[in-house]
């Protein structure tokens, strides 16, 4: 239709003449796509925090760590420390059918000085079963992993976190290097990095058969992780209580004892954040959709007004000529530009802002990289539009019926 | 051009009707140049509208140029209007946020003739009326004869064949009122056919002839009637006195 930019012309005519309230119109529809968008970004800013402060270790993972009995027990006195061993780990893997990959983890209760050639400085060292890298998310950059041959055969080998190779080896190859550690020399066989925690990267990972035999000279570990299959919060609940049970019954402690063993169960932590975060969800869409109907009813109130504000001009127009679906076009895509043209407005707004939000809120626990959905951004848009159209056409309808006759009448 | 025949029309007011046209018979050919004078509530705006199109009748007939006139649906008659008549009005009518130009050029806007020839039409039109130095101006920059110079421009820009013009010295003093009387004359010469209401006799004397409303009836005056004029041959309203 050739006739359409001139139509368009008309209309931005129109609208030029009445800035103000346009301008009114047009805020009501930019603050409720604001609104929206910088709250659904705050939203999943605060999940892609809680995402991120997961992502060091598998969601479905067991943490088990000894403690000091708390009540006598069967005889025994209170105050006993519980001590893992080997034999522990062994154990709960051959008789809880739920539990997947387990690992002792033994380290030294100071750092450890590290050396390579003239250099040396102070890192975490742990020694740990092969599965330990599986259930901790440890991402390898090059190299291999730790395996069971490994550790059968208490090898020397070590891998080792990020910063680790950048501070001891800096711009040549870690891999096949020997780094000594308490004058005994260490093979690294792997690089890696953990997306999650900083921390981990500055740890070296050695074979847990070789740590107990190089520096404790015994079988005992600290601590143990493991990870489970669990479908529901209640399954992760069973399995962590058949834990209790298991190691209850092994070091003789009642299991209503709180402090002889602590268990962390990242399954439940992982579910019970994300219900929140659904419900958080749930509730943003319900401001949203509240501040977008808002925008709808300040639409058609305001598109009322002007009706009658130009129902003089608009029995005008139909005296001279226009027909009833001239002036429903003309007001509905006067109602329709406004609309897109302050939604988008809006739109660009509210991401301008999650984006400088993003580049400065960096640093904070729990909160990272607030972002929208882009298809739900156009989505929440296209909704806009659509009911923009809707809250249109109830005034566009009574312009169409005014009277000429009436309009025109001199008082 | 115009011809009815026993018009009627009534308005509801409460629960009874008020009869504003009891029966009108008039005919006014192609190139008359007729004042329809009345008092106010004679009923002369309503059957103007009703000529122009913008109202309906509940009885009687209506021919435009020879086309019955009768339940148009509101687009025909938007188009008929636009095609085949031209308004003035005592109040111009001009849309305030539309400099003079664009006020003359809306009638083509909805004959969808593009924005560049419109204009160009409009400006013909407003040298016409010697008002060229004026086409920028808002209507509120403008004289009340410039304004109803600016009127007749529009109403003349779809080279209509009738223009209705409804009190259109209404809001003028005498002196400009005349000019614009003169103005119609001189369209009237090119053969358009103009229809003014008024009230005053000294407008009504500018004209050819002058028909005379009250009460919703036709009173036969100087008009020369004609053989076929149905004034004559119809039998006239009942009550009439002449």
């Amino acid at each position: 239709m050739g006739n359409f930019g001139d139509k368009f012309g008309e209309i931005l005519h129109n609208i030029r003449h009445h800035k103000l309230r346009v301008l009114l119109t047009g805020f009501a529809v930019s603050w409720g796509i604001f609104m929206l968008i910088v709250l659904l970004g705050a939203g999943y800013g605060v999940e892609n925090g809680v995402r991120r402060a997961f992502s060091e270790d598998a969601v479905n993972s067991l943490w088990v760590y000894p403690g000091q009995t708390s009540k006598p027990y069967l005889g025994l006195r209170q105050g006993r420390y519980i001590q893992l061993h080997n034999a522990d780990l062994e154990d709960v893997k051959a008789q809880l059918s739920a539990v997947d990959l387990g690992s002792g983890r033994v380290y030294m209760n100071s750092e450890k000085m590290i050396r390579f050639g003239d250099r040396a400085s102070n890192f975490d060292l742990v020694g740990v079963h092969p599965e330990y890298q599986q259930i901790e998310n440890l991402r390898l950059l090059q190299g291999r992993r730790l395996n069971l041959r490994d550790l059968d055969e208490v090898r020397k080998t070590a891998i080792i976190g990020k910063v680790v190779a950048r501070e001891l080896f800096e711009n040549t190859s870690a891999l096949g290097q020997y780094l000594y550690i308490n004058q005994v020399a260490f093979q690294v066989v792997g690089v890696f990095h953990d997306p999650g925690d900083e921390r981990q990267e500055e740890t070296i990972y050695i074979p847990v058969s070789t740590f107990q035999r190089v520096f404790t000279g015994n079988d005992r570990i600290h601590n143990m992780a493991f990870t489970i299959s669990a479908a529901d919060v209640k399954a992760a609940r069973v399995v962590e209580t058949d834990l209790l049970k298991l190691l209850a019954a092994r070091h003789r402690f009642g299991i209503a004892d709180e402090r002889a063993l602590f268990i962390r169960n990242t399954f439940v932590e992982y579910k019970r954040y994300m219900t929140l975060f659904a419900n958080i969800r749930s509730f943003i869409w319900l401001i949203g959709i509240g501040s977008i109907v808002a925008g709808i009813v300040g639409i058609s109130n305001i598109m009322l007004i002007t009706v009658k504000e130009r129902t003089r001009e608009i029995g005008i127009r139909k005296a001279l000529g226009a027909t009833p679906g001239a002036i429903i076009d003309m007001i509905l895509t006067e109602a329709i530009l406004t609309t897109v043209v302050f939604g988008y407005l809006g739109l660009v707004a509210g991401i301008g802002l999650l984006e400088a939000a993003a580049r400065l809120i960096r640093n904070v626990d729990y909160f990272y990289n607030p972002e929208v959905n882009l298809a739900v951004a156009f989505g929440a848009m296209a909704l806009l539009v659509v009911c923009g159209t809707l809250a249109g056409i109830f005034p566009a309808r009574r312009a169409a019926v005014i009277r000429p006759v009436e309009a025109l009448r001199d008082e | 051009m115009i011809q009815v025949i026993r018009l009627h029309k009534s308005y509801p007011m409460g629960r009874r009707r008020l009869e504003v046209l009891k029966g009108i018979n008039m005919t006014i050919g192609s190139g008359e140049f007729v004042a329809v004078m009345g008092a106010s509530g004679s009923g002369k705006s309503t059957l103007l509208n009703i000529l122009g199109l913008l109202d309906t009748y509940d009885s009687g007939e209506y021919y435009l140029n020879g086309d019955p006139i009768w339940e148009l649906s509101e687009k025909r008659a938007a188009q008929l209007r636009n095609r085949h008549l031209g308004f003035v009005f005592q109040s111009f009518n001009l849309i305030p946020f539309k400099n003079a130009m664009e006020n003359v050029a809306l009638p083509l806007f909805y004959q969808k003739v593009n924005k560049k020839k419109r204009n160009a039409i409009a400006m013909q039109y407003l040298e016409q009326m010697g008002l060229a130095d004026w086409a920028h101006h808002l209507p509120s920059e403008l004289s009340g004869g410039q304004k109803q110079r600016v009127a007749i421009a529009r109403a003349l820009i779809t080279r209509p064949a009738v223009i209705l013009a409804d009190e259109p010295t209404g809001a003028l003093d005498s002196t400009t009122s005349r000019e614009v009387l003169e103005v119609l004359r001189g369209i009237n010469q090119k053969g358009i056919t103009i229809l003014v209401i008024t009230h005053e006799t000294e407008i009504a004397a500018m004209t050819d002839r002058v028909v005379r409303i009250r009460d919703g009836v036709i009173y036969p005056d100087d008009a020369i009637v004609t053989e076929e004029d149905p004034l004559r041959n119809d039998k006239l309203p009942p009550g009439e006195a002449v």
